[in-house]
């Protein structure tokens, strides 16, 4: 016979799983559509593939309110500085996918101009590949975030 | 009378004391070379001449022609409108000055004949370092203002091998975080 009343509402669980459930469920990106990647991250989170589903779907025009930042297309030498900024604008915990091949390794611009690739510029979580990804892979991206944000430890 | 030789004999009419090249292409555009010291005085006329009035610079833009001197050409592009005060007809006319490589890049400006030149110039400017003289505005356009060398020529490299200029990262520091905040609220005061 437990010595507590069962009718009290109380679920236990750690700090650790109660806040990583939190940020993963509702990861909020920046928009940050840089060429036609932009295009089908639009389209992710559209109705037709609904990012809401995995709690993604609130695109900020405001580094200042976002946790994720989705660089979608080919980052040019001239807006490296400009991404770099609103990285560091963007409050702690901040997590960044490089979406498609321009955005990973330059993809097919192979030039002067282009950035080869984001992780020159800021700390990248997941690489989606693709050109472009199909908005599937985004999710698919989203969803490895999802996974290792919940691997985290809040009080390490 | 075709295209090309009405307006090169109205052209000669009008500046007279400059020699004039008519080349033939194989589009069948009419090609007018003209000097580089002359260059602005024929754009003058071209504008200007009743019979022409290509008042419309649709483009303009160098060509390198590396191994070969003198090394560059500019390509000027423009047309007559053939409306009411706009020249007699409809047409479109390529002129083209050939330029001489070297250390320094000088060619007089055509935003006083065309103030639409004046970004076609910049452009120019940073990617072939072709500098114009009488420009009221020489800087670069599209690329970096700190970027070295002149991507478009064809002694550029393809690749770069470069660290990313990302600048310094945003540091506000808390005395000038509370300043901001100061100023805000001393602007919202006196709002």
């Amino acid at each position: 016979m437990p010595d507590y009343d069962p009718e009290i509402p109380v679920l236990l669980t750690t700090v650790d799983k109660v806040v990583n459930w939190a940020r993963r469920s509702s990861i909020w990106p920046v928009t940050f559509g840089l060429a036609c990647c932009a295009i089908e991250m639009m389209a992710m989170s559209a109705s037709r593939y609904d990012i809401a589903r995995f709690g993604a779907e609130v695109f900020r025009g405001s580094p200042r309110q976002s946790d994720l930042m989705i660089v979608a297309g080919r980052l040019s030498r001239k807006m490296a500085p400009v991404l770099r900024r609103i990285y560091d604008q963007m409050p702690e915990p901040k997590y960044v996918i490089s979406m498609g091949a321009c955005a990973s390794v330059g993809g097919v611009f192979d030039n002067y101009a282009i950035v080869q690739g984001v992780d020159q510029v800021v700390p990248v979580d997941v690489f989606v590949p693709g050109c472009p990804p199909r908005p599937e892979s985004l999710i698919y991206g989203i969803v490895q975030l999802q996974k290792k944000i919940d691997r985290t430890k809040v009080f390490a | 009378m075709s295209d090309a030789t009405d307006i090169l004999e109205i052209l000669s009419r009008a500046v007279p004391q400059v020699r004039l090249e008519s080349v033939e292409t194989g589009d069948g555009m009419p090609t007018i070379y003209v000097p580089l010291e002359h260059l602005v005085e024929t754009c003058f006329a071209l504008r200007d001449t009743p019979e022409l009035r290509f008042a419309f610079l649709v483009d303009l833009l160098p060509v390198d022609y590396l191994p070969r001197e003198p090394r560059f050409e500019i390509v000027y592009l423009m047309a007559s409108l053939g409306m009411a005060g706009f020249g007699q007809t409809a047409r479109r006319l390529r002129v083209k000055v050939r330029v001489p490589g070297g250390d320094e890049v000088l060619v007089p400006s055509v935003s006083s004949v065309w103030p639409a030149a004046g970004w076609s110039e910049r452009e120019a400017y940073d990617l072939f370092g072709i500098h114009f003289s009488g420009h009221p505005d020489m800087r670069r356009i599209l690329m970096p203002d700190d970027w070295e060398g002149y991507p478009l020529r064809k002694d550029y490299p393809v690749q770069i091998k470069m660290a990313v200029k990302t600048y310094e990262p945003l540091q506000v520091s808390q005395e000038q975080f509370v300043a901001n905040i100061e100023a805000d609220r001393e602007r919202a005061r006196n709002d």
